[in-house]
């Protein structure tokens, strides 16, 4: 990945400057003092569990919701001071939000047609447009047709192709792919990345789909209970999760207590040493079910008591126990590791643990 | 496992039941008033109607639903908007209010603009010494009717706009529409078919009110009778083909409203198949 990290001197790469955005709900906070930039061009998403406030931040950048406090800037004007249709944000809904009674073509013009006569493009040049914009989202001969008569997958690339429309400065998604199936929305996914790097417009897109964010964009920023807790690339918030909450959220995690004394890390009877900058004192040791390394009862590692194997495809499913807790971890390979086998005891490795403050 | 109980013979048997009591119910008195006001003859049939009274008692019908309809068409599209598109305290309080008039009786739907604004009302003194008529007159007519058929319009679009929810305006917004082009364009074109039902029925009750004018109107003979007045004055006259005649306009009215909300229906459930046709 050719990412270049955001250079906090030169401001006119940031595109998008959110600082301290908070926003309540009566009483129950959606937002609390959020700040996070986004670079000219950048594909930031915005991950959490429902309820983290991050589709609240989306609409904040719409206009669609007005923050009780804080500053939103894009290229440097006070984007707060705008109103929703003077911003110029092109939003794509979770469901869409395709006018119903419109055509294809209709609901794709709209933001064209309802310009002042001043500013609004001749008859011919709205049906040019119309036309070059179908062709982008490979629905050239669906203009005429209402949204109910489209397919999931079609009326999305209907929002994107009507949102793209009003050339706009900065793209907003909500769940963009959350209401596809598993097979659209992996190519909708990398179509959706292509005509990103070609429009060159600021993204910005909500989902709690971890695997989608870490997959498609530069940044990802990982929000729980209004609050940002990480932002960074893919690579840095999967290999270091700030704390157990994001380490949980991106991916499958097994956790064990332990203790971290002098610099050693104890957990059972096994001891390693421990990460630079480790807490002291009891910790929670985290792993990753497939990032780990097996050895015989009399090698390095946890002392685990094995139950039982399934093939998983290529991948084969270990069912063990460490100390008390039952685990299900994995390894590659159509069999269980050499010196490992199901009844005996033997000894885990995890290859690279996150160890957090119990 | 479960399945559906089979009675042979229970479908034609429920069919004929519910067409017997529609019969009786509906049809067979429906044709009374048709049968009854032509007993005398097409020209005696005729004949009251063409009576000043009658003519003007028509027209304060239709005069009254043409104020009182447009009224609580404006006023539904607009509860319906901020019950639906908006989020705010005493929603449900709003709601049950809207719904008032249809648990109230009517004639207490009339009583209280007599309590408000007849001689010895609230208002009334002051409107004597500035000359102005509200009861016994036709804006007391207008404001009974448009009290009893408030809820019509509302009722029958802030189920439908709720679950349309606001995403459609939203997005017209970020496309750069305004207020006003947002609902011209996006929310009224969406609604259009409900709201026309929803005038109709109310059309049909306003023009049939009885108890609520009944109250307000005094029963001054070509000036204050709407045609249900009307009908009842003819009749307590023993003048009955004269009132089953004007009764007979009345539901002909009726009528033609049914008619346009079948057709309008008809022509709603076509265009529902088409746009799920794929």
């Amino acid at each position: 990945m050719n990412f270049q990290p955001i250079d906090e001197t030169s401001p006119d790469q940031l595109a998008l400057e959110i600082k301290g955005v908070s926003k309540a709900y009566s009483r129950f906070p959606a937002l609390n003092n959020v700040s996070l930039q986004a670079r000219d061009k950048e594909f930031l998403a915005l991950l959490g569990p429902s309820g983290s406030g991050k589709t609240t931040l989306l609409r904040v950048l719409a206009g669609l919701e007005k923050p009780d406090a804080g500053e939103v800037r894009f290229g440097g004007e006070d984007f707060l001071a705008l109103p929703v249709r003077r911003r110029r944000v092109g939003m794509v809904f979770q469901h869409y939000a395709l006018f119903r009674h419109m055509t294809v073509a209709q609901n794709i013009a709209f933001g064209l047609t309802v310009r002042p006569a001043s500013e609004r493009p001749a008859k011919s040049e709205i049906d040019d447009r119309v036309a070059k914009l179908l062709a982008l989202v490979q629905l050239d001969a669906l203009g005429g047709r209402f949204p109910s008569q489209l397919s999931g997958g079609q009326r999305q690339r209907v929002a994107l192709a009507r949102a793209l429309a009003i050339e706009p400065r900065m793209l907003l998604l909500d769940e963009p792919f959350g209401a596809l199936d598993a097979q659209v929305r992996r190519e909708l996914r990398r179509w959706l990345r292509e005509l990103h790097d070609q429009a060159g417009v600021t993204t910005v897109f909500v989902t709690h789909d971890q695997e989608e964010a870490l997959d498609l964009a530069d940044r990802v920023a990982i929000l729980k209970d209004g609050e940002l807790v990480q932002i960074g690339t893919p690579n840095e918030v999967y290999d270091n999760p700030a704390t157990p909450f994001v380490f949980d959220f991106l991916g499958p995690s097994c956790r064990i207590p332990g203790v971290v004394d002098s610099g050693q890390l104890r957990v059972a009877d096994w001891e390693s040493a421990a990460a630079p900058g480790a807490p002291t004192g009891a910790v929670e040791l985290f792993f990753r079910p497939d990032e780990v390394a097996f050895a015989p009862a009399d090698g390095l590692g946890l002392p685990m008591h094995v139950q039982g194997f399934a093939q998983r495809g290529p991948d084969v499913r270990i069912d063990c126990r460490i100390g008390d807790q039952a685990f299900e971890l994995q390894c590659r390979g159509d069999d269980l590791p050499p010196g490992v086998s199901v009844g005996s005891e033997a000894r885990v490795r995890p290859m690279r643990p996150q160890v957090y403050a119990a | 496992m479960m399945r559906a109980i089979r009675l042979p013979g229970a479908a034609p048997l429920m069919l004929a039941l519910t067409l017997a009591v529609l019969g009786v119910l509906i049809v067979l008195p429906l044709g009374v008033v048709f049968q009854q006001a032509l007993s005398k003859g097409l020209d005696a049939y005729l004949d009251p109607l063409k009576q000043p009274d009658a003519l003007a008692a028509i027209r304060l019908t239709l005069t009254v639903a043409a104020i009182s309809v447009p009224l609580n068409a404006v006023f539904g599209v607009m509860a319906a908007w901020a019950i639906s598109k908006f989020e705010f305290k005493g929603k449900s309080l709003l709601i049950t209010l809207i719904d008032l008039p249809f648990s109230m009786s009517p004639v207490v739907s009339g009583l209280v603009w007599v309590l408000l604004f007849g001689a010895q009302g609230w208002f009334g003194e002051w409107l004597i010494a500035h000359d102005v008529r509200i009861i016994f007159a036709t804006t007391g007519l207008v404001l009974a009717t448009v009290l009893v058929t408030l809820p019509f319009v509302a009722r029958e679009l802030i189920p439908l706009m709720q679950d349309q929810g606001a995403d459609e305006e939203a997005a017209a917004l970020t496309l750069g529409a305004g207020g006003f082009t947002t609902f011209w364009r996006i929310t009224l074109p969406n609604i259009r078919w409900a709201l026309l039902y929803g005038v109709l029925l109310c059309n049909a009750r306003a023009m049939g009110e009885f108890g609520a004018v009944s109250v307000v109107s005094g029963s001054i003979r070509g000036l204050t009778t709407t045609l249900p007045l009307h009908i009842e004055v003819l009749y307590n006259d023993y003048d009955f083909v004269g009132a089953f005649a004007a009764a007979s306009v009345l539901a002909s009215l009726g009528l033609v409203t049914l008619v346009l909300k079948t057709l309008l229906e008809w022509r709603h459930a076509g265009e529902l198949s088409a746009h799920r046709r794929n």
